[in-house]
Order: structure tokens, then C-alpha cells, then sequence
């Protein structure tokens, strides 16, 4: 056994009682193992979100379009005053949620019947199969409804197959929420699996005794015990939605924030702008993260 | 027949996840460039016209160089994080998860637009470093949740005990601490390989002028006349993205024969 020999291999005389000291000292054992983490965290990840926050409160120069480092809240004024940046972050908060609430409605049967129906192999093949669209690259998902929904795509030719040859989605509004649904109902499956699969059976036989039937035990017993799993789900959904640009840009027609955002930087070059909006969808997921805290989905995550 | 319906639902749920995979597939093989359904003719011209795009094989090269320094650094980062929190009890611990947590909590949009600033602000250059730093920093969370969360079902005793008959520290974490989180280092890995593999939004801000592969296929896929091999490089991402399954069965089964050893 390895633990045998390991004394034997013994190291300098030096670097052990570094070590040994080091053992003693806890503030120093803390420190150094802290320190990388919370280095690169402190330094590259907060310094950095704190050089955008800034950024928010400065302008830029209308003259010579280069970024003045003073102070002025006339970003924010501009996003609060004008209608078109008040829509779009209105229309991305609410298919957010629209797409949240219809992954819901989607996970809970197949999330229902993985945990209370199925069993053994299947069980496991089912959430295998659940799974597995998380590994598959989201580029590649989202490129493949675009192909979907193009004209004269499968889409198309599917509805003209049952009778339907004038519909067709196209790049709109009803495509993106479909293709967001499609996109992060695994992880709104994979919670309420696991909290369908923690309620004992043993509640469920008691409601079922004392006379009620299998709709009233779901609704009095099973919905709220899921509360909390439904809540951590909609932490994935709700902010993976709120933060995407990519998916608007491809299926759809309409901007959100983060194509706001990314064209006020990016091909426009008002950094400061960008900023500002960009605080936007952190302030909503602060207020939402309060909100999914209260219903218990940290306890679920 | 109960449960009848659910049967459904459930059958029509995994049609919805993975009909959309399977089209793409099939268009890989398309003979015309257009993407009118059904497919006529049918080639497999396309996979070796891929194979010989220069560009398309640099995407790859960075894409696998960003995955793997962001892996390492993760993996670095991340054991450090969970051994002092799972160890010992200090002001601030609280805050080192919520710290790790952030850059996936906080819209990808977010992280991307304040590295860019940042590396912006300081004149640095977009290289393969640039994208690592943004990757890793979204990484370290899924070393650190397997890590600890391996930590805490195994005992702290077999570490002090080691320790007792006379080990180093450091042997201890060699030969004690290290076997019984290997596998929850694998596990972690081969997410944060696969996340960094797959980013998009942050990548978009710190790869400059860059391409990863996802980078590449944004690119490409509004071109007409690049459209064939887009759908190739879907497929193989398709079919690369069974191998973290494949790893994670025969891992989780190793895994309960190092769990039995130790």
C-alpha cells in the first residue's frame, strides 16, 4: 500500500519543516491556498466588474467619440427616458419568463415520470437522455432550428404536409421562445426530477388514504414540495435567457438587451452606454435570485 | 392504462430534444447547398472538403488550446478553493462559493462586456490567453462543486491519520487527499473542458479577432456557400459530445472500484 511506503520516500529535512510549520500555522495554510483563488477572482473577475460599473458612469466625447472618465448619469438617464431601450429590456424580461413558465409546463411530466414511474435501467437511460443535449455544443442546437424554421425547411414542409401550406414561422418572435424553451428545458427537468424522486412515498399513499385523489394529491401534496426544485430550475432558465444575444440574432428578428449591448460596444464603440445597459439584466437577476431564495432554491440547488 | 399519458408527454419531450439534433445530422449529407427540405441527393463530399479547411482546423487548435489552459488553471483554482473552505473556518467563506458562483449566475453578457473593458482599458492584446482568462473564470465552479462536494462525503480522519504516522503534508495530499478526489477532478475537468469547448457569448469579447470553433461556425453559418460544412462541423460536435458520456460511465464505475480500494 502506497501509505506505507510514503514515509519512506521521506523529503528533505528543509522542506519538511516548512511544512511542519505551516501546519501550525493555520492563518498561513489559509492564506496560501486562498490566495490563487481568490487572486484571480479579487483581481481578473471583480476588478474587472468594477472597471464596467465605472465605466457606466462615464460618456462619450460627441466630438471626437473617444471615452471622457468623468462623472455623469446621462447613460442612464438616456436608457431610462427613451421608449426603445425601456421595450427591449421589457421584452427580454418577459420571454424570459414566458420561456420559464413553458419549460415548466414541458419538464413536469417527463420529469414526473422519470421519478415516481420508471425504474432501474430506464430511469437511467431516460435521464442519460435528458442529459445529454447540455453536452451538445449550443451553437450547434441553435443552428439547427435556424435550418429548422428557414424557408422551405422541414418546418415548412411539415406543415404543408398536414394541410397547412400557408403557415410558416420564419425568424420571428414565437420562433425564439420556441428555440429558448428547446434550448434550457433540461435544466428545468434535471431539479424537478430530483425533487419529484425526494418525496417519500409514504405521503403520497397517506393523502391517497385519507380520500383524495391522484389530481388533488398532486396539487395539495406533490406542487408545493416541488416549489423550491421548480425555483432552482428557473434560476438556469430565467437567467440564461435574460443574458443571450446570440439566439435573437439567429432566429428571430427582435433585439434584446445583450444585442443592445453588444452593438453599443461592439460597432458603435459607446462603451459607457453599454455599460449602463448591461446593468440591467444583473440588477433583474439580484431582484430574481431574491425572489427563487425565498421560495427555497438554494436548499434545491 | 395509467400513467398512458405521461408515456406520451414523455416520448413527445425527448422527440422535441432530439428531432432538431437528428435534422442536422441528415443535412450533413446533402448534396445541394441550399437547405430545402426533403433532402434529394444525398454525398458525403462535405466531410472531407472540412477536413482540408485551413481554417476550420485553426478553429479547432484554438478552440482545444483555450479548452486546455482553461481546464488547468480551473482545476488549480478550483481544488485550492474547495480544500480551504471544506478545511478550515475563516471570515469571508461564505463568500469564496458565492464568489465562484458569480460568473455563471450573472448573464455570460456581463463577464464578457467587463474583461473587455478591462482588457481593453490596460492595451492588452487578444490572444489565447485572453480567452482562457474569461473561460476559466466561468470553469473554476464546476472543479470546485465536484471537489467538495467529494470532500464532504469522505472523512477527514484517513488525512489525520496519515498524518499521525508521520506523512507530510504534502505526501498526504499525494498520496491520501488526491486518490479520494481524482475522480471528482475528472469529473470537473471534463465539464469545464466541455463549457470552455462550447462558449460562445464571453468568447465573442475576449477573443479579439480570434476564431474558436463556435466563433467560426457564428461566422460561417449565414454564408451560403459555407453552409455544408457548417452542418459537418455540427455533426462532429454532435458526436463529440458523447464522449464526456461515455467517460462518465466508465468513470463512475472506476469510481466505485477506487471508492471500494480506499
Amino acid at each position: 500500500m502506497t501509505t506505507a511506503r510514503a514515509p519512506l520516500e521521506g523529503s528533505p529535512g528543509i522542506s519538511r519543516r516548512l511544512q511542519t510549520a505551516l501546519y501550525r500555522h493555520r492563518a498561513a495554510q489559509i492564506l496560501l491556498l486562498l490566495a490563487p483563488p481568490v487572486g484571480w477572482f479579487g483581481v481578473i473577475y471583480l476588478g474587472s466588474l468594477a472597471i464596467l460599473f465605472v465605466s457606466a458612469f462615464w460618456y462619450l466625447d460627441p466630438l471626437t467619440s473617444a471615452i471622457r472618465h468623468d462623472f455623469t448619469l446621462a447613460n442612464f438617464q438616456l436608457l431610462l427616458g427613451s421608449s426603445v431601450y425601456r421595450t427591449v429590456a421589457l421584452r427580454t424580461i418577459g420571454v424570459a419568463a414566458i420561456v420559464t413558465l413553458l419549460d415548466i409546463a414541458l419538464a413536469f411530466p417527463i420529469a414526473f415520470f422519470m421519478a415516481r414511474v420508471a425504474t432501474g435501467r430506464l430511469r437511467a437511460a431516460l435521464f442519460a437522455l435528458v442529459l445529454l443535449p447540455l453536452w451538445t455544443s449550443y451553437l450547434v442546437r441553435v443552428y439547427a432550428w435556424r435550418v429548422i424554421l428557414g424557408k422551405g425547411g422541414p418546418l415548412d414542409w411539415f406543415f404543408g404536409l398536414i394541410g397547412l401550406p400557408d403557415v410558416s414561422l420564419g425568424y420571428s418572435d414565437l420562433s425564439m421562445v420556441i428555440v429558448f424553451t428547446y434550448l434550457w428545458l433540461p435544466y428545468m427537468i434535471l431539479p424537478i426530477f430530483a425533487g419529484l424522486e425526494r418525496i417519500p412515498t409514504s405521503l403520497l399513499e397517506a393523502s391517497a388514504d385519507l380520500g383524495a385523489r391522484s389530481g388533488m394529491t398532486f396539487r395539495r401534496v406533490v406542487l408545493p414540495l416541488v416549489v423550491p426544485s421548480v425555483a432552482a430550475g428557473s434560476i438556469f432558465t430565467f437567467s440564461l435567457t435574460l443574458g443571450d444575444y446570440i439566439t435573437p440574432q439567429l432566429v428571430s428578428n427582435t433585439q434584446f438587451i445583450g444585442n443592445v449591448v453588444y452593438e453599443s460596444q461592439g460597432v458603435v464603440g459607446n462603451v459607457p452606454l453599454a455599460a449602463a445597459f448591461a446593468t440591467v439584466p444583473v440588477l433583474v437577476m439580484g431582484v430574481f435570485l431574491l425572489l427563487m431564495r425565498r421560495l427555497g432554491a438554494f436548499e434545491a440547488l | 392504462m395509467r400513467g398512458f399519458g405521461l408515456r406520451v408527454a414523455t416520448g413527445a419531450v425527448l422527440l422535441f430534444l432530439y428531432l432538431p439534433i437528428g435534422i442536422i445530422a441528415l443535412y450533413a449529407f446533402n448534396a445541394d447547398r441550399g437547405q430545402s427540405w426533403p433532402i434529394t441527393d444525398w454525398t458525403t463530399q462535405w466531410f472531407g472538403i472540412a477536413l482540408d479547411n485551413p481554417t476550420l482546423r485553426n478553429a479547432l487548435v484554438l478552440s482545444l488550446e483555450a479548452a486546455s489552459g482553461s481546464t488547468i488553471v480551473a482545476l488549480v483554482l478550483g481544488t485550492l478553493a474547495a480544500l480551504v473552505v471544506h478545511r478550515f473556518r475563516f471570515f469571508g467563506r461564505e463568500t469564496v462559493s458565492l464568489l465562484l458562483v458569480l460568473p455563471i449566475a450573472l448573464p455570460g453578457i456581463v463577464t464578457g462586456m467587463a474583461l473587455n473593458a478591462t482588457f481593453n482599458t490596460f492595451h492588452v492584446p487578444f490572444t489565447v490567453w485572453t480567452i482562457v482568462a474569461g473561460h476559466a473564470t466561468f470553469c473554476v465552479v464546476t472543479v470546485y462543486n465536484n471537489v467538495i462536494a467529494r470532500m464532504r462525503r469522505s472523512s477527514r480522519s484517513i488525512e489525520e491519520a496519515s498524518m499521525d504516522l508521520g506523512a507530510t503534508t504534502a505526501q498526504t495530499f499525494r498520496y491520501v487527499t488526491f486518490p479520494v478526489v481524482r475522480t471528482a477532478l475528472v469529473a470537473g475537468a471534463l465539464l469545464a473542458f466541455a463549457l470552455s469547448f462550447d462558449e460562445v457569448i464571453v468568447t465573442t469579447f475576449t477573443a479579439g479577432t480570434q476564431e474558436t470553433i463556435p466563433i467560426w461556425i457564428l461566422n460561417n453559418l449565414r454564408l451560403p456557400n459555407q453552409r455544408p460544412i457548417v452542418n459537418v462541423v455540427a455533426v462532429f460536435l454532435v458526436l463529440l459530445s458523447l464522449l464526456p458520456l461515455y467517460l462518465a460511465q466508465r468513470l463512475t464505475r472506476d469510481g466505485s472500484a477506487a471508492g471500494g480500494r480506499v
